[in-house]
């Protein structure tokens, strides 16, 4: 029997994209040079984090016709974002035949209290998290792959290290308890005692965990995969640095080689200016922190 | 059960630069193996044998050219330690990248993501039991040379093929509980070492 859009192929495609760069970009020329970095899918959006930051306004799906443009410019994965809760976007991006739709914080939020139900759609879905609790709800909803939320626009690391070791400790906590304590703890992570079970078992998620929200560098990627991330999205830290393609070949190289400092330190060489980054306690004290959005 | 008559397990090499290279370090270790991972050319030194697992092909092949891999991995091809392509290794082996096929695979094939399935797959040497092939924006064999040997065909096309000691398949064995497509590659590599034992006791 042929079958579709099992749940085994919408993680399997993020199995692929391990070990992987998964890199924004704004325009068909923009995804040539990731391709040609070495990025293993991109995110077609119409702004980079950085920009939708500093311009306000609302942040919406992009336009069908620059993701249809994007796709055909390149050859790998194309994913693309809808507004948490925008089902109407999912389902336009999904007739797009795009690859992943990330459900994401990064746009502004189309619906306060719910997000998208993704297991109605066949199209996979990925979705960020600031801690376990979180990762496990989007798990209930039918996330095919989790990805820390960190803080977009930024080029500052430390939301996304801080998510990565909620995520990752939380986890192993997990797989201390006993059955029995189980349920309360659902309770507590606020999360669907079924997925609970799943991830105590198995000592880890049942999708791939991936970092986002805030690398800039080289050296931001391997500390990342060195903190458990399966694979790195990078957003605004290639496209508004002053040299984009040769930060992008740095970034995966350094993805890669995580472990090799010698090699990170390589790729780290002659790479221009990295974006310009930004001090969290000022965002927060704004009440401008994406990751709050969603939970 | 893979080990050769010494007894030791075979050590068979996963090429880790970017794809699923850890669930097929799960799958060898299931049939007796011993994965190792390898990033560097070194790495590729005392392997009986190599998986170029899934992933995106242009990502991986660009990956080897800046590790400086492509020697190392010809001396192992060359040395008849067998290899094992899936999905974007299919595509790595084939006679538009590194040669070790005389195939020329179609990327993508399939289409995309949406149009990835699953379906139950009659291979050659794995038995009568169909095996659950997972496609995931698959490639398919467009072309093939006489010496190419097809295990597997979808609607057509083939999916699975043999030349020499290289085996490769469009569908990812690894991401299934079923180990029997890796389990001829583990044959394949241990009468290659068994080969390489007699020429160096002859």
């Amino acid at each position: 029997m042929t079958e579709r859009a099992t749940f085994r192929l919408k993680t399997g495609l993020a199995e692929m994209l391990k070990g992987g760069v998964i890199m924004d970009v704004v325009t068909p020329e923009e995804a040539k040079i990731a391709e040609e970095a070495g990025a293993c899918a991109v995110m077609a959006l119409e702004r980079v984090p950085a920009d939708i930051r500093r311009d306000g306004g609302v942040a919406r799906m992009s336009d069908p016709a620059m993701i249809k443009g994007i796709q055909e410019a390149v050859s790998i994965p194309v994913m693309a974002k809808a507004r948490i809760g925008h089902t109407a976007e999912a389902q336009i991006l999904q007739s797009l035949e795009v690859d992943y739709v990330d459900e994401s914080e990064v746009l502004t939020p189309a619906d306060e209290h719910n997000h998208i139900d993704k297991f109605a759609f066949e199209v996979p879905f990925v979705c960020g998290a600031t801690n376990l609790g979180e990762a496990l709800r989007r798990l209930g909803e039918g996330a095919a792959m989790i990805r820390s939320k960190g803080e977009a626009g930024t080029g500052n690391v430390v939301e996304a290290v801080r998510h990565m070791r909620e995520i990752t400790t939380g986890i192993k906590r997990l797989a201390q308890l006993g059955p029995e304590e189980l349920s309360s703890e659902a309770k507590e992570l606020q999360a669907p005692l079924e997925v609970v079970k799943v991830v105590a078992e198995a000592g880890r998620l049942p999708v791939p965990l991936f970092c986002a929200g805030g690398i800039a560098t080289p050296a931001d990627a391997a500390l990342m995969m060195q903190l458990g991330a399966e694979g790195n999205f990078v957003g605004s830290g290639i496209f508004k640095s002053s040299d984009p393609a040769r930060r992008a070949r740095a970034i995966v190289e350094a993805t890669t080689h995580f472990n090799d400092p010698e090699r990170v330190a390589a790729a780290s060489i002659g790479l221009g200016e990295a974006m310009p980054g930004l001090e969290i306690a000022g965002l927060a004290a704004e009440d401008a922190l994406l990751q709050n959005r969603g939970a | 059960m893979a080990a050769s008559a010494a007894g030791t397990p075979l050590r068979v090499g996963v090429l880790a630069l970017q794809g699923d290279f850890e669930a097929h370090a799960k799958t060898l270790r299931l049939l007796g193996a011993e994965p190792r991972e390898v990033r560097v050319p070194g790495d590729l030194e005392e392997l009986d044998a190599l998986v170029i697992p899934g992933g995106e092909s242009t990502t991986i092949g660009k990956l080897i050219s800046s590790a400086g891999l492509e020697p190392a991995l010809r001396a192992h091809h060359e040395a008849g330690r067998p290899i094992l392509g899936t999905c974007a290794g299919l595509i790595v082996c084939d006679a538009d990248h590194l040669g070790f096929l005389d195939v020329t695979a179609k990327r993508n094939a399939f289409g995309r993501q949406l149009q990835s399935f699953e379906a139950d797959l009659e291979v050659g040497g794995v038995g009568d039991e169909p095996l659950r092939a997972v496609f995931i924006r698959a490639p398919w064999v467009e072309r093939h040379g006489p010496e190419v040997e097809v295990l597997a065909s979808y609607e057509g096309r083939p999916v699975a093929v043999r030349e020499g000691t290289v085996l490769a398949c469009a569908f990812h064995p690894e991401l299934t509980d079923d180990p029997r497509f890796h389990a001829i590659f583990m044959a394949m590599t241990t009468s290659a070492r068994e080969r390489a034992g007699e020429e160096v006791g002859r």
